[in-house]
């Protein structure tokens, strides 16, 4: 998959309680998410990300609380793909179950600023900062994540298990 | 080559004879856990799965604790939603309001978790029970959907950081305060995808309470899971508690280990955590003069009887500070009644404080002490990040709840050998 778009950069350790914060998690609605992404970063993310659009974070991005909402929050703006220098784990895992495209790329992170125009091609990892020309190699994602994302995400995984087809 | 505790407990429900740090692994797992927060999501991809029945009725475990009592309309209609499925499904552990507790706190209370058990939960503090010595984690609502249909899920091994707590804890050091240390040695992710070992005269001399509260706090350093291998302090807590087969377990003496982490816990003092991460953390002496406007003692971190008796023994014969909104929070139902039962309710109520039904609440800015801009307060609970404790220009201080029963009384972070 070849998404572009444009750069949003944070810093270190952005946590689940910023991508959402919990006075909205009354609330499993994708679209009423993402009203409030980022919102204790940056009030201005959720309304002027554009779909397409890319995060770039530091180390350890999506720290803290287990909740889903934080990459569905994502996902629901509109952001086609996050890059960061590392993820926590959990929130690694929940992206790629709801299928939230996700690199761990330090060099990317670094070669990459706030507005820049951003090409990624997730399947084999390449990183294009269009706007200066660099460009970057991302960890390639583990086997098994791949089998997950083949069947089109954890869920229709789990279904063909269960040998229960196609709806 | 020997095998941690982790290895042990990963390998075993992967019916294989040994795992190595990095395998992918297909694992049973014995109990899964979601709350009013995470459970509508699961529940909502369970029945996409297409599955009629949960994989066992015994071993999916449902409790409402953050929102609730219902704080408002859209938090009842989540909380209703996972009680109907608790009924639909038949499941034997869910636990409403008035009978419940914060999850982290009850699970163990009610020994539906034991040694060398595989626990994933909807919420990242289900590393807490690796102080019974079981392998715990938080996962999100799908991962937790598809093993509530399979009773099964998939791992990456985790390597081990063995930490060695040498040395007798000196007055007003509790587990807390060597968990938050310990973050603020290795910081954030200073163990993230790893799991802490905790190990030595220091953990062995630590109370279950303790335990829990170190454990807890793995998540806050980026950890998979926390763990402490079971003692006989660990076997007296579970017996008669867990009904299930358990296996007690014990890393090889020449495990492989990714570091090893020691400390001389005579040397260590009450910590605060400044704002805005658990590994901004100071000793008390050094936090300065930080006035205060509220104070939150409970949470799944130190919301247990040792809690309660330790902020008790400091509000004794002392009135909340004025400018100070003290609010008590038992962490089950059961630690309520006892505190009840012990007095300390009544040290709380006529020290001033308000003290509440178990819920998460306040510590994850849900309801129950939300604060105010420009507003601060010192919390036992396991995150100070920005707005977790509700608007984005608060402040929250962790710190143990002697600390926070001592800043409460004297309106600004203090050292409970001021009061008492």
């Amino acid at each position: 998959m070849l998404l572009r778009g444009k750069a949003w950069t944070f810093g270190d350790n952005i946590d689940t309680d910023v991508i959402i914060p919990a006075r909205y998690l009354n609330t499993s609605d994708p679209a009423e998410l993402a009203r409030h992404c980022m919102e204790d970063a940056d009030r201005e993310f959720a309304r002027k990300v554009q779909p397409g659009d890319i995060i770039v974070g530091g180390a350890n991005f999506g720290c803290g609380s287990s909740r889903e909402h934080a990459p569905l929050a994502i996902k629901g703006a509109g952001v086609s793909c996050v890059i960061a220098r590392t993820f926590a784990r959990i929130f690694y895992r929940n992206a790629f179950n709801i299928g939230l495209p996700i690199l761990e790329c330090p060099a990317a992170v670094d070669g990459i600023r706030s507005g820049d125009q951003v090409e990624v091609d997730t399947a084999s990892g390449r990183i294009k900062n269009l706007t200066t020309g660099a460009e970057f190699e991302a960890k390639p994602i583990p086997p098994f994540m791949q089998e997950i994302i083949a069947a089109g995400g954890l869920i229709e995984h789990v279904r063909r298990k269960f040998h229960l087809g196609e709806n | 080559m020997g095998m941690t505790i982790t290895e042990k407990i990963l390998a075993r429900h992967a019916g294989r004879n040994r795992v190595t740090p990095g395998e992918l692994i297909s694992a049973r797992v014995d109990v899964v856990l979601a709350n009013d927060i995470t459970a509508p999501l699961a529940i909502k991809e369970f029945r996409k799965i297409g599955v009629k029945r949960v994989f066992d009725p015994d071993r999916v475990i449902l409790v409402p604790d953050h929102f609730v009592p219902n704080k408002d309309i859209k938090s009842a209609e989540q909380a209703k939603e996972m009680r109907e499925f608790a009924r639909e499904q038949g499941l034997t552990n869910y636990f409403e309001v008035g009978r419940m507790g914060i999850e982290h706190c009850l699970l163990p209370e009610q020994g539906l978790v034991g040694p060398g058990d595989v626990v994933i939960g909807a919420d990242s503090h289900t590393c807490t029970y690796g102080a019974v010595g079981a392998f715990a984690t938080g996962v999100g609502s799908t991962d937790l959907a598809a093993a509530m249909a399979l009773g099964e899920t998939w791992f990456k091994v985790p390597a081990s950081i063995k930490f060695v707590y040498e040395g007798e804890l000196p007055a007003w050091v509790t587990g807390k305060d060597l968990i938050l240390y310990t973050i603020g040695d290795i910081g954030v992710e200073g163990a993230l995808y790893q799991a802490m070992e905790f190990t030595g005269p220091a953990i062995d001399n630590l109370s279950m309470d303790g335990r829990f509260t170190m454990a807890n706090m793995a998540i806050e350093a980026g950890a998979k899971n926390g763990i402490i291998a079971p003692d006989q302090r660990t076997v007296d807590y579970v017996r008669g508690r867990v009904k299930r087969p358990y296996e007690v377990l014990a890393s090889d003496p020449d495990a492989a280990y990714a570091r090893v982490i020691t400390y001389d816990v005579t040397k260590i003092e009450p910590q605060v955590a400044f704002p805005h991460s658990p590994d901004n953390t100071r000793p008390v002496s050094a936090a300065g003069n930080v006035e205060i406007d509220q104070v939150v003692i409970g949470s799944c971190t130190n919301g247990r009887m040792e809690d309660l008796r330790l902020a008790a023994r400091v509000l004794a014969r002392h009135r909340v500070h004025p400018n100070v909104r003290l609010i008590i929070i038992p962490g089950t139902q059961e630690i309520y009644r006892q505190a009840l039962d012990e007095g300390l309710l009544g040290v709380f109520v006529r020290a001033g404080a308000a003290v509440s039904t178990p819920t998460c609440g306040p510590c994850l800015g849900g309801h129950m002490g939300v604060l105010a801009a420009g507003e601060r307060a010192v919390a036992t609970t396991n995150r100070n990040f920005v707005g977790r404790m509700g608007h984005p220009e608060s402040e929250v201080y962790l710190a143990n709840p002697a600390v926070a029963a001592a800043s409460a009384v004297l309106g600004r972070i203090a050292h409970p050998g001021e009061v008492t």
